[in-house]
């Protein structure tokens, strides 16, 4: 199988959808970037013309909406925002607007737009370079949410999701950029709303999101060191998230523990928590436990910001507690 | 077509008056009760709806706010289809989701209006986006009141298509309220059509009362966007009527402005087009029978919003995501 990086599935599935589909197009800031967007859209508009490929004034808001009316009226647009944080200035043509279009009219008219991402944690990058916002997005009906946290995913999700016909976020995140794995050649589509059961195990299931599942790997192998036999899903659509696929791991397994390195109120991993809890509940053997950042803006000094991101020595504790 | 066009003049006149037609008509369902979802009058404003759209062709997009009935009717919408929709009705232009603020008529270039104000300038410039890479030649029109030159939107908006040479018009339906505040209330100076000069853009302040004024200015606008030399900003100078919302005379809703009213009133769009064809021989007789077969086209709408189901509980459900296309 072809090796390929995180960002470099990024990159070929835009270039593989570029040439194969002219309705698609690629904006928003930094495109022409590298700086920004690492080398997953590196020299794009060199391949399929600026006109195609083009970095955008300073204007997320004008710019989402441009994309979304476009969307509206026939193309297939990828919107690109390079920390997640600038998108809040696109909220009201995402949540109000595309969010809501093919609901509002009946569904004579859908939106076929992707906005694209990208979660820049660490490197003291400070409050408002590193946000994970994607619980923002998912409690909004209308939109779909999906975080790739593999090679493969990245360029198969990118895939279906210009394909979807619904507004799509796409939430890459920095951390994954150079992470190796398999990718196939051509395009293929990794369903949306399917998790994937990246090890199965019988003592508890983990779900993780987007860079957690990476971090929950290496945890799951630690503990496999010790008989530990974790079940991996790899949630890779936050919304809608895979119920049927969740439920019968927790039935298997009777505990469960949810990794998203995301803020805890009100996040994926509280929605989750609440829809096993309600469901489930006779079929757990334990509490439910969250990995999640703790509930403050992300710092920027290096020791506040070892204090405040979590990864697989956090996983590690949680399951630990769960089967105790 | 020609401004001095046997056939335009008499046009105008038809689609102003039915869309006055239509929203008097509206505004005593609404004191009856019979209507309850917010409806925004544009009564007084007709002339700029009007205008513009017969400047347009079939394929080109128009996107409004929550004052559109006038929009959606003189881009071509299907009457009936607005009444149910208003009615709440499952044959209803949005099948019952929207009602007078969301209404949509893709088949004649109308892709939805929403109340937000501003939030469609940014998705015609989509549109007009995605002509320039189609190659196409649609021109996209962004209408939208004097409120809504004030939000972000509309600013990156104006650069953005600017900067792309986008086909794009920018129709401003300056009634000088945003719901119960002034323009003198929120802005330094009344000088809307010198917003496009620091883009580049072409900014025209017309008297947005006079149907055949509007339709040349946006005719040369059309052309100059379809020659690919991109969008063109158009203040269109009326009054509100009516309220911000609902069927009230503002002067009953609180808004203190009589003088501005009397001044506004001898102004009006339909009258003013009344006389110019009278004078080209055109005869009272001739235009009560226009107006007869306006009266009767609305009647039967009514009937049919009236007459047309609700939708089913299950409804709910439906349309949330689209199906894959």
């Amino acid at each position: 199988m072809r090796r390929r990086t995180y960002a470099q599935a990024i990159r070929e599935a835009h270039a593989d959808l570029l040439r194969q589909d002219p309705r698609v197009f690629v904006c928003g800031q930094g495109v022409w970037n590298p700086w920004y967007a690492g080398t997953s859209l590196q020299d794009l508009d060199k391949e399929f013309g600026r006109e195609r490929v083009f970095d955008c004034p300073v204007s997320e808001n004008a710019t989402t909406g441009a994309a979304i009316g476009a969307a509206i009226v026939g193309m297939r647009p990828i919107v690109f925002h390079a920390r997640m944080d600038f998108m809040l200035l696109a909220v009201d043509p995402i949540v109000n607007q595309a969010a809501n279009w093919s609901y509002l009219f009946g569904g004579q008219v859908n939106v076929p737009v992707v906005i694209r991402s990208v979660i820049n944690r660490g490197g003291e990058q400070g409050a408002q370079h590193s946000q994970a916002l994607q619980a923002l997005f998912a409690h909004v009906p209308g939109l779909k949410v999906v975080m790739p946290a593999t090679p493969h995913d990245a360029k198969g999700l990118l895939i279906a999701a210009v394909r979807d016909g619904n507004p799509v976020l796409y939430i890459d995140d920095r951390w994954l950029y150079e992470q190796e794995g398999d990718v196939p050649e051509g395009l293929y589509e990794v369903p949306i709303g399917a998790a994937a059961i990246r090890r199965p195990g019988k003592d508890v299931t983990l779900v993780a999101t987007s860079y957690m599942a990476a971090e929950a790997a290496k945890a799951v192998e630690q503990l496999a060191e010790r008989d530990i036999d974790v079940e991996l899903i790899d949630l890779r659509t936050i919304k809608p998230w895979d119920r049927n696929l969740l439920y019968s791991s927790v039935g298997k397994t009777g505990r469960l523990v949810i990794a998203d390195a995301a803020w805890m109120s009100g996040g994926i991993a509280a929605d989750i928590a609440a829809s096993v809890a309600g469901d489930l509940f006779h079929a757990l053997k334990a509490p439910i436990g969250r990995v999640c950042l703790p509930d403050v803006p992300a710092p920027t000094s290096a020791p506040l910001e070892r204090a405040y991101y979590v990864g697989a020595e956090d996983i590690i504790a949680t399951v630990e507690k769960v089967l105790l | 077509m020609q401004a001095g066009n046997e056939t335009l003049r008499p046009s105008l006149w038809r689609m102003m008056s039915l869309i006055r037609a239509v929203e008097e008509r509206i505004g005593d369902l609404v004191a009856a009760k019979e209507i309850k979802t917010p409806c925004h009058l544009s009564i007084g404003q007709e002339a700029i709806a009007t205008g513009v759209c017969a400047a347009l062709d079939r394929e080109d997009t128009v996107w409004g706010g929550h004052r559109s009935h006038g929009h959606y009717l003189a881009k071509g919408g299907d009457l009936p289809a607005m009444m149910a929709e208003i009615f709440g009705k499952v044959t209803g232009c949005s099948k019952g989701r929207g009602g007078s603020m969301h209404l949509a008529a893709p088949t004649v270039g109308l892709f939805g209006t929403v109340p937000l104000v501003g939030a469609t300038i940014p998705l015609a410039v989509g549109a007009g986006l995605a002509s320039r890479l189609r190659r196409d030649h649609q021109v996209a029109v962004a209408f939208f009141g004097d409120g809504a030159t004030e939000e972000g939107h509309c600013a990156e908006s104006l650069n953005l298509a600017a900067f792309y040479h986008l086909p794009v018009l920018f129709v401003c339906e300056n009634n000088f309220y945003s719901t119960h505040m002034a323009l003198k209330e929120r802005r330094l100076k009344d000088n809307l059509a010198e917003m496009a000069q620091p883009y580049g853009i072409p900014g025209l302040c017309i008297d947005g009362n006079d149907a055949c004024a509007v339709f040349e200015a946006a005719r040369t606008a059309v052309t100059r966007a379809r020659a690919g030399e991109g969008p063109t900003f158009l203040e269109c100078r009326t009054y509100r009527w009516r309220g911000h919302v609902g069927p009230a005379w503002d002067l009953e809703v609180g808004a203190h402005r009589r003088a501005e009213l009397d001044e506004w009133l001898p102004k009006d769009p339909i009258a003013r087009l009344t006389r110019v064809l009278l004078e080209e021989g055109r005869s009272e007789q001739e235009l009560a029978g226009w107006c007869a077969a306006i009266q009767r086209e609305v009647e039967a709408a009514v009937d049919f919003a009236r007459t047309s189901p609700l939708p089913d509980d299950s409804d709910l459900f439906r349309h949330i995501y689209a199906t894959r296309r």
